[in-house]
């Protein structure tokens, strides 16, 4: 096992362990506000600092992890489950109209941004964060269906497809009992390595107002938040800037370390 | 005088030991041939000669090119020793030239790397080359335009565009067919009486070997065996390891004599189309007609073979007969039933064929365990074996190809390529089918083990009858395993009959020009 | 080429046609009455059945997409409700700070990641590499609106080498390029970290393909083998993630212009949110499409000019 695969999985887990310990106990309640102790540096009684209502940066800091990873997981989730077999699908009847038309509807797809469908969605019926979830989760569709189709392609041609086909099993059954499982490795590390652009897609789009709204705490509003106080208070930017930097950078890691784990010459797309 | 002189070479990577004490050497003018087994250090030889061994090997002893030890020489003067007085021909000309070059320009660059001239004066020298290795085509064009004989053509002119002293061919026209393999060879031939240079020919091939070398070295586990002029070497050889690799370089396998008559397949007027790209924006999709009138029968335990050069349509006809595609004319019946059923195979009549494939490495799923690898036809039968009577058959079905029933609980990585081809035949034979398709199902093996797996063939055929279509580009192994062959062009069968017959009288002249083509292993009854 | 080319145009068009009827199903046919939707529960009938009929709602819905269409077709987006002008100029007013600030981006994006690219893959293993990989793996990570404060407070705050935000406008064009300066790097450089690890990838992978020994054969060094014939080869999977970029370039721009206060399309699109105006999102939506459209065109035709493999096709 690389150093990657165990400084990237050290530091999921952390984000991960955090969000968990979250439903249970978080160092203050983020509903209580605190006027007079605002924007107080890192200190014994609140390790990360306050904000500009008196609340505790490190609780902010886990319930937003909460909402990230949530939004994250589910958004990488309606990709593979969308995605996948839709690319398995255009692969077994490759060259067909069937395959032509979910390509060419991915290749539309990626023609608008998650930015701008959630640009689209907020428009006709106002932020939420299933908002950002619908966004993200569109726009994984696509990237998990092309990749599927472009690794099932050569297996198609491979002789271990055609002798299942001289014995008679349909395309379906050979898509998932002889593709599929040759393109799981991929898929997850394609999914680690979306999992972390979800992340910071979220940010983005919670911090444009367009994601998570108030009082649900994300990293993304906090920095918002934090943006015209940086130059006073500069640990209200920093502390969930560095959350982010150093999830995304555990997830990719992690992808990283996986990939050259289970198979070293898996081609995933980062974009 | 020697060009290359080869002194107690020693490599090795890590501590493995991959070359051991080779001593050879190649004078101007002469072909000499290293001939072996994969895995025997034939290639290796020919990257240290380059001085492009791999970064982590480590080389000892002498290498003395025109004068200078490469082991000795700089990378930097290296790169002036390549391409200059030594060129490289390599196996795969499909992927050997740079795909966004034009042919031209890469032959050119052989000349502006090493000489201070004109863009315009290489171009032209480039163009003479391009044209003296027998390509009448214009240096404009680019390698995808070409096919594998031309671009070979294009490599050799770019080896050679220097006028080296010595040119290190390495499986030159393996992935060649036999007709073009014949006029590369001659052409490396050529090139050699008229520029004076030494040769220096690595391959697997003794046909080949025995056809065009004027001296043999033969390698095994990295070490040279034995060495020797070609006439010498193939009337008095010594090493027990050159005895068995020419033997089964020429193995005939004993068939059982056939005793039906009973036709099994038949094949009446197939016809099949591949639709082409458009040639203009709204008209109509031109064809390729893959299959062109093709006819032909197998009788129950009848051994058929089929030959021909790639692209003549052996493929399609695999497919067709397996009733993975449908034709555009024409009906194939498997026992009076038709094998194209639409989207729903019969599984009645798919039950009575399987297939065995030539690569190794891609027939199997490398997820699955060896008893799910064989057992996968059951799929075909009503009511397939379960629990204890499911161990029974794969236990079987290992057992008659040589292997252990308990190599069922293994994966497939775990086997070697000739392993690998007795599980495909093991997966062939586990539902008892009546015919069996050999797609090419011994080319990708060593000579040793090819000759194995063709005696298993035969004992399978005399356990009981057992039909098949024996498809492979080598004529000799056809010749061998087979009661019938056809012989296939374009498309279309343009000769069949008994195969003696065929290989003795032919009658078409594309038969002719392929038997002429393939080179021959002298007759070596003196070996003994 | 020219039937490759017109191949790909015909896919130009027909994105553009279908792009256009999902944004006008969901502007004009997911709310139901956009006009009432705009101006929110309290508006009274009067004012809704007055925007009603100036944005023709009792037309049918093929004659209102057939018109929209038309009407872009002729530089005309119609007319914002809220600013009471015409939408073209809104826009045209605020494309010039979006697309120089994503073309600029992308500049710098490629300028950075190229040389880093073949560098770290002709040094493989070594600690330039290993420097080069680790800077994009952080790079890779970094959320780029809040790279842009740390930048704001380091450049503009700390040492005041510029502005926090706002636009000059083009008068002065090096004022101009200055204040989309810091924007453009805050987009730039994570870009530019995954763009170096795909061009790294993507020569390593050259390198290990036959035409790189045959090229070695000839006398050619290592490093003349890999800028005569191993980079070009390269480009081919570059391009491709740079044209995905354009499109995350102009998006991330709107996020960025919110760090900057710059007068751009992201901008206008927030105010038009928040103002429920639909017609101006509509086009601006519409514009940012056409332009990703538009660039993965180009792209396909950069494929052309690189393959000729691809020309030949068609």
């Amino acid at each position: 096992m690389s150093r990657n695969l165990i400084i990237g999985a050290l530091l999921s887990a952390l984000f991960l362990g955090l969000a968990a310990l979250s439903f249970v106990w978080t160092p203050y309640d983020i509903a209580t506000l605190d006027i007079p102790g605002k924007l107080q540096g890192p200190s014994g009684a609140h390790l990360l600092g306050t904000d500009h209502f008196g609340r505790d940066i490190l609780s902010m800091i886990m319930m937003g992890a909460r909402s990230s990873i949530a939004v994250a997981v589910v958004a990488v989730g309606i990709g593979m489950a969308i995605g996948i077999p839709l690319g398995l699908l255009a692969a077994a009847r490759r060259g067909s109209l069937l395959d032509e038309v979910i390509m060419r509807g991915n290749d539309l797809v990626f023609a608008f941004p998650s930015l701008v469908i959630a640009i689209l969605i907020t428009a006709v019926f106002g932020a939420s964060a299933v908002n950002a979830i619908i966004a993200i989760g569109i726009f994984n569709i696509p990237v998990f269906a092309r990749l599927a189709r472009g690794a099932a392609l050569p297996l198609w041609e491979r002789d271990f497809i055609l002798a299942a086909r001289v014995c008679g099993k349909s395309a379906t059954r050979i898509s998932v009992e002889h593709i599929l499982p040759n393109i799981t490795n991929l898929m997850i590390v394609q999914g680690t390595i979306q999992f972390s652009l979800g992340i910071l897609a979220e940010a983005a789009l919670s911090y444009i107002g367009l994601g998570a709204q108030p009082p649900t705490a994300s990293w993304g509003r906090m920095l918002a938040d934090a943006q015209t106080l940086v130059s006073i208070a500069p640990h209200t930017a920093l502390v969930p800037g560095f959350a982010i930097l150093l999830m995304v950078l555990g997830l990719n890691l992690l992808g990283d370390g996986l990939r050259d784990w289970l198979d070293p010459r898996l081609r995933v797309v980062r974009a | 005088m020697n060009i290359l002189d080869i002194r107690d070479l020693n490599v090795e990577i890590g501590a493995t030991p991959i070359l051991r004490d080779v001593n050879l050497r190649v004078h101007a003018g002469e072909i000499v041939a290293i001939t072996g087994e994969s895995g025997s250090g034939k290639s290796m030889t020919a990257l240290s000669v380059m001085g492009l061994l791999p970064g982590r090997a480590m080389a000892r002893g002498q290498i003395k090119l025109d004068g200078s030890d490469i082991l000795q020489t700089a990378e930097a003067d290296l790169c002036k020793i390549r391409g200059n007085t030594v060129g490289m021909v390599f196996q795969e000309p499909m992927t050997a030239l740079n795909p966004v070059q034009t042919i031209g320009d890469q032959v050119a660059e052989t000349i502006l790397v090493h000489e201070k001239t004109s863009r315009a004066d290489a171009l032209k020298r480039a163009a003479e080359m391009l044209d003296r290795v027998g390509l009448k085509l214009p240096p404009t064009r680019y390698p995808h335009e070409l096919s594998g004989g031309q671009r070979q053509r294009v490599v050799i002119a770019m080896a050679i565009a220097l006028r080296p002293k010595l040119l290190i061919a390495d499986e030159p026209t393996t992935a060649l067919d036999v007709t073009t393999q014949a006029r590369i060879l001659d052409l490396l031939r050529d090139l050699v009486r008229d520029f004076d240079m030494g040769l220096l020919l690595i391959t697997h091939d003794l046909a080949v070997v025995a056809d065009v070398a004027d001296r043999i070295a033969v390698m095994q586990h990295g070490e040279v065996v034995e060495s020797g002029k070609t006439t010498e070497l193939l009337t008095h050889m010594q090493h027990p390891y050159t005895k068995a690799l020419f033997a089964a370089s020429n193995h005939a396998v004993s068939l059982p004599v056939r005793t039906e008559s009973v036709q099994l397949l038949y094949a009446k007027h197939i016809v099949r189309d591949y639709p082409l790209p458009r040639r203009t924006l709204l008209g109509k999709r031109p064809t390729f007609r893959a299959l062109d009138d093709v006819s032909f029968h197998i009788d129950h335990g009848e051994r058929v073979g089929l030959v021909g050069e790639s692209g003549c349509g052996k493929s399609t006809l695999t497919r067709a007969i397996l009733g993975l595609e449908d034709v555009q004319g024409g009906t194939i019946t498997l026992d009076g039933d038709p094998v194209f059923t639409g989207k729903r195979p019969n599984l009645s009549v798919r039950r009575m064929m399987q297939v065995v494939f030539q690569d190794p490495y891609g027939s199997f799923n490398p997820r699955h365990k060896v008893g799910r690898l064989v057992t996968e036809p059951f799929h075909l039968l009503d009511d397939p074996p379960t629990g204890t009577d499911r161990d029974t058959a794969i236990g079987k079905a290992l057992t008659d190809v040589g292997l252990h029933p308990a190599d069922a609980e293994k994966y497939i990585h775990e086997f070697s390529g000739g392993q690998r081809q007795r599980i495909a035949i093991a997966r062939a034979l586990i539902v008892e089918p009546e015919l069996i398709i050999f797609d090419e199902a011994v080319s990708a093996l060593d000579v040793s083990v090819r000759a194995q797996v063709l005696d298993l063939i035969a004992e399978l055929c005399r356990k009981r009858p057992l039909a098949y279509l024996f498809i492979s580009h080598d004529l000799t192994v056809v010749r061998s395993v087979t009661d019938r062959v056809m012989v296939m062009q374009a498309g279309k069968i343009v000769e069949q009959g008994e195969t003696e017959a065929v290989f003795q009288n032919p009658q078409h002249p594309y038969t002719q020009t392929l038997i002429a083509a393939a080179p021959q292993l002298p007759d070596l009854a003196a070996v003994g | 080429m020219i039937r490759y080319a017109l191949g790909r145009l015909t896919s130009l068009i027909l994105s553009l046609i279908v792009a256009s009827i999902v944004i006008f199903a969901v502007i004009e046919v997911i709310p139901g009455d956009p006009a009432a939707f705009m101006l929110g529960v309290n508006a009274r009938p009067d004012t809704i059945a007055a925007l009603r009929a100036e944005m023709g709602l009792d037309r049918s819905l093929a004659v209102r997409y057939a018109d929209w269409v038309a009407g872009m077709l002729r530089g005309d987006f119609g007319q914002s409700w809220t600013y009471k002008t015409a939408v073209s100029e809104l826009i045209a007013d605020r494309i010039w700070v979006s697309l120089p600030l994503a073309i600029y981006a992308l500049a710098l994006s490629t300028l950075i990641a190229f040389p880093a690219g073949i560098y770290a893959a002709s040094r493989r293993g070594s600690a330039g590499d290993v420097t080069i990989m680790g800077a994009t793996q952080l790079g890779v990570a970094i959320p780029n609106f809040w790279f842009a404060m740390i930048l704001v407070l380091i450049f503009a705050i700390n040492l005041r080498w510029f502005s926090a935000g706002g636009f000059p406008g083009w008068d002065n064009p090096l004022q101009a390029i200055k204040a989309l300066t810091l924007p453009a790097i805050a987009l730039a450089l994570p870009q530019a970290a995954i763009l170096a690890r795909v061009m790294r990838s993507s020569l390593l992978d050259m390198l290990g393909e036959d035409f790189m020994r045959t090229a070695r054969a000839k006398g050619l060094t290592r490093r003349q083998a890999l800028w005569k014939h191993a980079v070009r080869n390269a480009l081919i999977p570059v391009l491709t993630i740079i044209g995905l970029q354009f499109s995350f370039l102009l998006a991330g721009g709107i996020i960025i212009e919110q760090v900057f206060f710059l007068p751009g399309l992201g901008r206008l699109i927030f105010q038009s949110i928040s103002a429920r105006d639909l017609i101006v999102v509509e086009s601006v939506v519409m514009i940012l499409v056409f332009v990703v459209i538009l660039v993965n065109f180009l792209v396909d035709l950069a494929y052309a000019a690189v393959d000729p493999r691809l020309r030949a096709r068609a």
